[in-house]
């Protein structure tokens, strides 16, 4: 494996990346945790003219609660959100996804910004972050832009960052009243990326749910937000019944293709399995947290 | 195990593997740990079609890149009469495509550059112009009339069959079915899987212009063999030719075939003058050396209305790829898959194969299988669970029922083998002792009632292994016999060097525990050394479990005719006579005088400073040992899993392997061995595939889709042991290398089957994936 020649600059400002980036930024790649770049250069499906190594910048990798918000710096590893208590204890959603992404050589060095930038339908991130609602915060030569996820990702391999852009964090809005979440994902060994995932994020008002969110992974060209299935769970109470139609309306919303991981009507299915059981293990959580309170 | 034997640290001792050592702490030698003042690096141009016409090739702008010191075509290859070489199983390979592309992957070109990095640079700079031709990935398609000729080049070759065999006699066979009660049968599809061993291929060709020699650092599993056929496609006066195996890392079938990649290397180190290095990258061993299995098998048992077994009846179709390059014995064309009628009594047999060409990678080596045991031993375990469900019966009881009984060994098979020695319910009894088999059952049906699935599946298996005998057995015309030669040094310490090869066994430890056994130098003492051809005695090398069963017992015999000539050295410094001597484990002692007592280490260096008069000086010998028969290792798995109906996801909840390889000589050894066969044997059962799609694009070339279980999926593994020694190898050994792999991939499949057998599912194919699971069920439903 011997990727074709490339330069390499290792810029300990935001503002220098952002200046290297921006002579030749169509042939040019940030570097984050290299676990998607680096497997694409060896392979030499792609082979960008210089690299800019982003790992030197300090302050990219925050992890705090403000105004509202967990604040992700780019530079999050997978594992550092695994392991982290604030996440532990208030993001349910994440904490259920971090230890499933990978393995935990790529863990170690994978980052959320770099998921999130990759736009790969089978990426765990983009799902939990739809289900989160969260945003995207990017800073290019004019400045700095808040793209909601939904908007961020776009198709397979393609988000709405700008060449001369750099994701710099993503921000998720603080859990309210009681909540639970989960990631539930299939997957053929541990290690692999999902045949199917589905995130769930609840947030209940009683036992009426306040808030659904809902993400799905590697069931399109983009992780999916099955919209419908969200809206028939908010503003009602919950019910076996209520999760079984939700869990139909997400299996709707799958677009998957046959593949060497199953055929789509397949992981429809476990679409509609994982939502239904997702829901209830968000359900329970809520309401020992209320029970707690 | 007495206690004065226990001190030379022999057969019968876990005792720590010699080579881990060096290979924990990275000091292991691996080829591409190899460099060589002036090397070059060569890389290769793949085709990215299966099938198609070779146009044209333009190398122009490779060869003037900075740094190219040759680009090598397959006119190239031609010119000098090495564009084609010999399969292992008599057919012919292409080294570099001269007329036509035959499978995705193929080698078109290579480039030679004083850098890696710029041999690929140069690959990317190669045009090749194809002209498509249909594809056929399918083998019953290929061997249809009107298929489109793959192997158009060969005269003679009018379709895409590459041959045709039969076993065992089809007149009693018919006969048989024709009055049975019970017929039961399945179509099944042992898929592709690749053995993938961690370390890829690779070769340091280095043929020194001056003197001629050409010596070579080579990926090997049979270094002496692969000498040979050097000598015989490359035109080489084989004294000329060294093979050296450095530390191997892993080979399970993989590293028997000689591939293009050696030739051109070693083409290219003659032609230039400088030693050159060629190691493949993951993709490309996935995606063109040796796959494994392919079989598509269709098998009928005949039962009376008793459960007891008539006949078995099996065609099948098996796909060779484009070349047919088993690596396997000679006479037999679908290898050793006339044992497929198992453990069990069979009165009559019948099996009819072909073989077919397809547009995929050539290959067909046995991957940690004799010789298509895995297959034989896949279907009739699979086909014995579902005659059960098909009589009413229980699985185990069936099997009870129809055991070969542990008297009627030595027992002929209908289809000619001899097993040596055998007790099969013993091992199955442990086995279900072991797993709670009954209470498992109870469970079962309860679960059930809750709407779970529990599922137990069990196997049997019977292997053959260590082959030949030589009258029989030979691979491309070399028979199968293999040799150990010791030289005991005047200090008592010892090397043995070997015909066989290791590729991760631990010879180094187990050989050097035979002549501990044999003749009382202590394991520590002795050094085994293997894989150089111009210092170690010949042999065929390492794959077939051949290496305790052929080389071991060459070792055996050889210690111990060294240990008879120590008894004259001993008579000699006792001034008795070698009547009144007795040997025990490390020395020689008069009879009713044990004080009266000469050590082996004595004895060694009276061999050089004070033997009898007439007596050749020097304690050492070399033995060639052809063995009488093969050796029959059995076993008995059993496997519970816990499947979810609603994804078909399905788990290990407890896997109980019970292993008869007769004689253990390291038993934690002989543990890691069947660990990793039953790690293997999981993985192939639920996730291996190398797939195509119809225009033959390999889908599995690298390990994200071609699988490779973690510690987290891989069953938590319950060993046991029966120990049947063989009645005719010297130290009743039988190897074990395989049985793991072979036995254990029906017994999970039909754990599956098992848990959902009563919702109508009596099938589902390898690898056992969740979506399949899943289908099946739905498909049961409907
Ligand atoms: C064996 C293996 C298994 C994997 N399994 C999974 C899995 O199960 N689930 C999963 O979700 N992922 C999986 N991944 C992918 C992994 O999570 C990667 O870490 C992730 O996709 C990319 O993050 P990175 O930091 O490594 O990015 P990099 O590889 O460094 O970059 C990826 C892309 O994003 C761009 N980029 C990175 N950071 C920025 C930034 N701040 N601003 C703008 N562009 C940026 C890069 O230019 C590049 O195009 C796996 C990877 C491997 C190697």
């Amino acid at each position: 494996m011997f990727p074709s020649r490339f330069d390499y600059s290792a810029p300990d400002s935001l503002d220098e990346a952002l200046a290297t980036l921006g002579q030749r930024a169509d042939e040019t790649k940030v570097l984050a945790g290299g676990q998607s770049l680096i497997p694409l250069l060896k392979l030499r499906f792609a082979a960008p003219a210089t690299l800019v190594d982003i790992n030197r910048i300090p302050g990219l990798d925050v992890l705090e609660e403000s105004n509202g918000h967990l604040r992700i710096g780019t530079l999050a590893r997978h594992n550092q959100l695994a392991a982290d208590s604030l996440v532990g204890r208030r993001y349910p959603t994440i904490a259920s996804a971090a230890p499933q992404i990978a393995d935990p050589l790529v863990r170690n060095l994978g980052t959320i910004g770099g998921s999130l930038a990759h736009g790969d339908p089978a990426g765990d991130w983009g799902s939990v972050m739809l289900a989160l609602n969260a945003e995207v915060v990017v800073r290019g030569p004019t400045g700095e832009r808040r793209i909601p996820i939904d908007d961020f990702l776009v198709d397979i391999f393609t988000t709405s960052l700008n060449e001369d852009e750099i994701v710099t964090e993503v921000l998720v809005p603080q859990p309210e009243g009681s909540f639970g979440g989960a990631y539930l994902k299939l997957e053929r060994k541990v290690g692999d990326f999902a045949t199917v995932g589905v995130a769930v994020h609840l947030e209940l008002d009683g036992d009426t749910i306040a808030r659904a969110g809902l993400g799905l992974t590697a069931v399109g060209s983009r992780n999916i937000k099955p919209t419908n299935a969200e809206n028939a769970l908010g503003g009602n109470k919950c019910s076996d019944e209520l999760f079984a139609e939700a869990a139909r309306l997400a299996a709707e919303a799958a677009d998957p293709v046959s593949d060497v991981r199953g055929p789509a009507t397949y992981k429809r299915a476990v679409v509609e399995a994982y939502v239904k059981r997702g829901l209830a293990e968000a359900r329970d959580q809520a309401r020992a947290r209320a029970g707690r309170t | 195990m007495s206690t004065t034997e226990s001190h030379v640290h022999g057969i019968g001792q876990s005792i720590k593997r010699k080579e881990d050592d060096r290979f924990i702490r990275g000091k292991g030698t691996y080829v591409d740990d190899i460099s060589l003042p002036g090397m070059l690096h060569m890389a290769i141009l793949r085709s990215p079609l299966a099938h198609a016409k070779l146009v044209s090739i333009d190398t122009t702008a490779a060869a003037a890149l900075d740094g190219v010191v040759a680009v090598i075509t397959g006119a190239d290859l031609a010119a000098h009469n090495l564009a084609w070489m010999p399969t292992l199983s008599g057919d012919t390979q292409a080294v570099f495509v001269t007329d036509k592309v035959r499978f995705q992957g193929q080698e078109v070109a290579a480039v030679v550059a004083e850098s890696a990095y710029v041999a690929y640079d140069a690959l990317d700079l190669i045009e090749v112009e194809y002209d498509p031709l249909d594809v056929i990935v399918d083998p019953r398609k290929a061997l249809e009339a009107g298929a489109p000729l793959i192997r158009d080049e060969k005269e003679d070759q009018t379709d895409n069959r590459c041959y045709h065999w039969e076993s065992g006699d089809k007149g009693a066979t018919d006969a048989a079915f024709a009055k049975a009660a019970v017929v039961v049968s399945l179509d099944t599809h042992y898929p592709r899987c690749h053995p993938a061993p961690l370390e890829t291929c690779g070769i340091v060709a280095d043929v020194n212009p001056a003197t001629g020699k050409a010596t070579l650092h080579l990926t090997s599993q049979a270094p002496h063999a692969h000498r040979t056929l050097f000598a015989i496609v490359a035109g080489l006066p084989e004294q000329n030719i060294q093979i050296k195996t450095p530390d191997i890392g892993g080979g399970f079938g993989n590293k028997v075939p000689i591939y293009p990649g050696y030739v051109a290397a070693t083409a290219a180190s003659l032609l230039i003058g400088r030693p050159v290095k060629w190691i493949e990258s993951r993709s490309e061993n996935l995606i063109s050396t040796g796959f494994a299995r392919d079989f598509h098998m269709s098998g009928d048992l005949a039962l009376d209305n008793d459960g007891k077994m008539l006949a078995l009846r099996v065609k099948l179709v098996s796909d060779n790829g484009a070349f047919f390059a088993d690596a396997q014995p000679t006479k037999f064309r679908a290898g050793l898959f006339h044992i497929v009628t198992g453990s069990y009594d069979m009165p009559v047999a019948h099996i009819e194969a072909d073989g077919a060409y397809t547009n995929k990678a050539p290959g067909g080596v046995a991957y940690r299988c004799s010789f298509r045991v895995t297959e034989a031993s896949y279907l009739i375990e699979r086909l014995v669970q579902n005659a059960a469900y098909e009589l009413g019966t229980d699985p185990a009881a069936l099997r009870f029922k129809n055991f070969i009984k542990p008297e009627q060994f030595p027992y002929k098979s209908a289809t000619g083998f001899e097993y040596d020695s055998g007790d099969y319910p013993r091992a199955l009894e442990l086995a279900l002792e072991q797993l709670g088999y009954n209470q498992l059952r109870q469970e079962q049906k309860k679960l059930r009632e809750e709407g779970k699935l529990l599922g137990i599946g069990i196997a049997s298996f019977t292997e053959v292994v260590g082959a030949g005998k030589s009258k029989e057995y030979d691979i491309a015309g070399l028979k199968m016999f293999d040799s150990a030669e010791l030289r005991v040094h005047p200090t008592g310490k010892a090397i043995l060097k070997i015909g066989v090869q290791t590729q991760g066994q631990g010879h180094e430890t187990t050989f050097a525990q035979i002549v501990a056994s044999e003749l009382g130098i202590p394991s520590e003492d002795v050094v085994v050394q293997y894989g150089d051809t111009d210092n170690v005695p010949y042999g065929l090398g390492t794959y077939a479990s051949r290496s305790t069963p052929v080389a071991g017992a060459a070792t055996a015999v050889i210690a111990r005719k060294l240990r008879e000539k120590g008894r004259t050295l001993a008579a000699h410094l006792l001034e008795v006579s070698e009547e009144d001597l007795e040997w025990e484990t490390d020395h020689f002692s008069v009879k009713g005088a044990p004080d009266k007592k000469v050590s082996i280490q004595d004895v060694a260096f009276a061999a050089y400073t004070n033997m009898p008069d007439g007596m050749e000086p020097g304690l050492e010998g070399v033995h060639y040992y052809d063995p009488p028969n093969m050796t029959y290792p059995f076993g008995s798995y059993l496997v519970a899993v816990e499947v979810d109906e609603g994804t078909g996801e399905w788990k290990v909840r407890r896997m109980v392997a019970v292993d008869d390889c007769g004689v253990r000589i390291n038993p934690m050894i002989v543990e890691g061995q069947i660990h990793g066969g039953l790690t293997e044997g999981y993985a192939i059962a639920a996730m291996q595939l190398i797939d195509f799609d119809e225009e033959g694009n390999c889908i599995g070339g690298n390990f994200t889709d071609y699988l490779i279980p973690t510690a987290w999926e891989t069953p938590h593994f319950e060993t046991h042991e029966t120990v049947t020694p063989s009645p005719h190898h010297p130290i009743g050994a039988k190897g074990v290398g395989e049985s793991a792999t072979v036995g254990s991939p029906a017994a999970y499949v039909n754990a599956v089957v098992d848990a959902v057998r009563h919702l109508g599912v009596t099938n589902i194919d390898m690898p056992v994936t969740s979506a399949k699971v899943w289908q099946a069920i739905q498909d049961a439903k409907t």
